[in-house]
């Protein structure tokens, strides 16, 4: 990415980011939010957080492989059973990037 | 003046009692989030960012999912109109916080409201809303926000450093699995938030329609996927408030 692309990535993505939080916070006080565009927004992190981590575990070179060589896909699935049992960050976190280091730097 | 007001000055919160109260109570968040500053700077860099750059996203931009985000399209070679669209997206949920905020500032003028905006994180809206909720008058509570979102601002900064620091040493030492880290913290984040099955059918309308989308021109799968998740989620919603009306 060239150092003017690098420009403005940043003013692009700082205007987007700002007019949601200032135009918002600003109108708040006049004006209320659907219902239905505040359920909405609710499922916002959870669709595209899942959206991008996905192809990254399922194709992680890019093409599919659902394999148990795929340590990608073997960690990210122990990652997911820690934090639906625990839902706790941090053990998600340690726990699943140990098994993917030594997966991925074939330390067994 | 009516006696009861001797009392009045160990409830009476200055701006700076309130500044100070804000930065103790976001403390454990800040600590949270240190991890993930230096996370992000380094894999900024070995996306190919400037340093810079990824100095710029942390002090202008201040959006911590949406700077990972953005590294990770950076590195998969998108577009800086993708980039900025998806982060469109992944920070509308700002305005969830905005809304709920919005009301207990109607005093305030553009002067207040214009920094307070910039510095409006998950982490500083978590920290603070409850103060906000409480009852007592006190006039001063905008303070309490900034002291607490002004000291996540500046932790997040010097980690970004301590990252891009780490992240230009690395670039010798090979591939890590950065972009791991960043999903196996993603899985951290998102998978408790998945409590209903609507929100299930969210993620996996969202994860099995990205996989498939993956080749879309311009990276539009990411952000195709996520309204198509969206979508099946708020119909879920739906289907369920019929289904078992309250």
């Amino acid at each position: 990415m060239s150092a003017f692309e690098q420009v403005l990535l940043i003013v692009g993505m700082m205007s987007v980011t700002y007019g949601v939080r200032y135009s918002v916070l600003a109108m708040s006080g006049r004006i209320t939010m659907s219902k239905r565009v505040e359920q909405a927004l609710r499922f916002v992190p959870v669709a595209v957080l899942t959206a991008l981590c996905t192809p990254i575990l399922v194709k992680p070179e890019g093409q599919w492989l659902l394999s148990f060589d795929n340590s990608h896909l073997v960690a990210g699935v122990v990652a997911i059973t820690v934090a639906a049992i625990s839902r706790h960050l941090l053990l998600t976190i340690v726990l699943g990037m140990a098994l993917f280091l030594i997966l991925h730097l074939n330390l067994i | 003046m009516n006696p009861d007001s001797t009392a009045q000055p160990q409830l009476a919160h200055t701006p700076k009692q309130e500044f100070f109260a804000g930065a103790r109570t976001i403390i454990p968040l800040v600590i949270g989030a240190t991890p993930f500053g230096m996370l992000f700077g380094a894999l900024a860099i070995s996306a190919g960012l400037s340093a810079w750059a990824t100095m710029g996203l942390s002090l202008i931009v201040f959006a911590g999912s949406s700077q990972f985000v953005a590294a990770g399209l950076v590195g998969q070679g998108a577009s800086v109109g993708i980039i900025v669209l998806t982060t469109f997206v992944v920070n509308l949920r700002h305005a969830l916080y905005a809304a709920s905020l919005g009301p207990y500032l109607r005093h305030l003028s553009h002067r207040w409201l214009a920094p307070m905006a910039f510095l409006l994180t998950d982490e500083s809206y978590a920290a603070v809303i409850s103060r906000f909720e409480q009852a007592d008058a006190s006039p001063n509570k905008h303070w309490f926000y900034l002291g607490g979102a002004l000291l996540m601002y500046v932790n997040w900064q010097l980690w970004t450093i301590a990252g891009i620091v780490t992240g230009q040493r690395l670039e010798s030492v090979g591939d890590l699995g950065l972009e791991f880290a960043m999903v196996v913290t993603f899985i951290g984040i998102v998978v408790p938030l998945i409590r209903r099955w609507p929100m299930l059918l969210c993620a996996l309308v969202a994860g099995g329609s990205a996989l498939v989308l993956d080749n879309l021109p311009h990276q539009l799968g990411l952000i195709v996927a996520s309204l198509l998740g969206i979508v099946a989620g708020l119909a879920a919603q739906l289907f369920n408030r019929e289904a078992e009306p309250s």
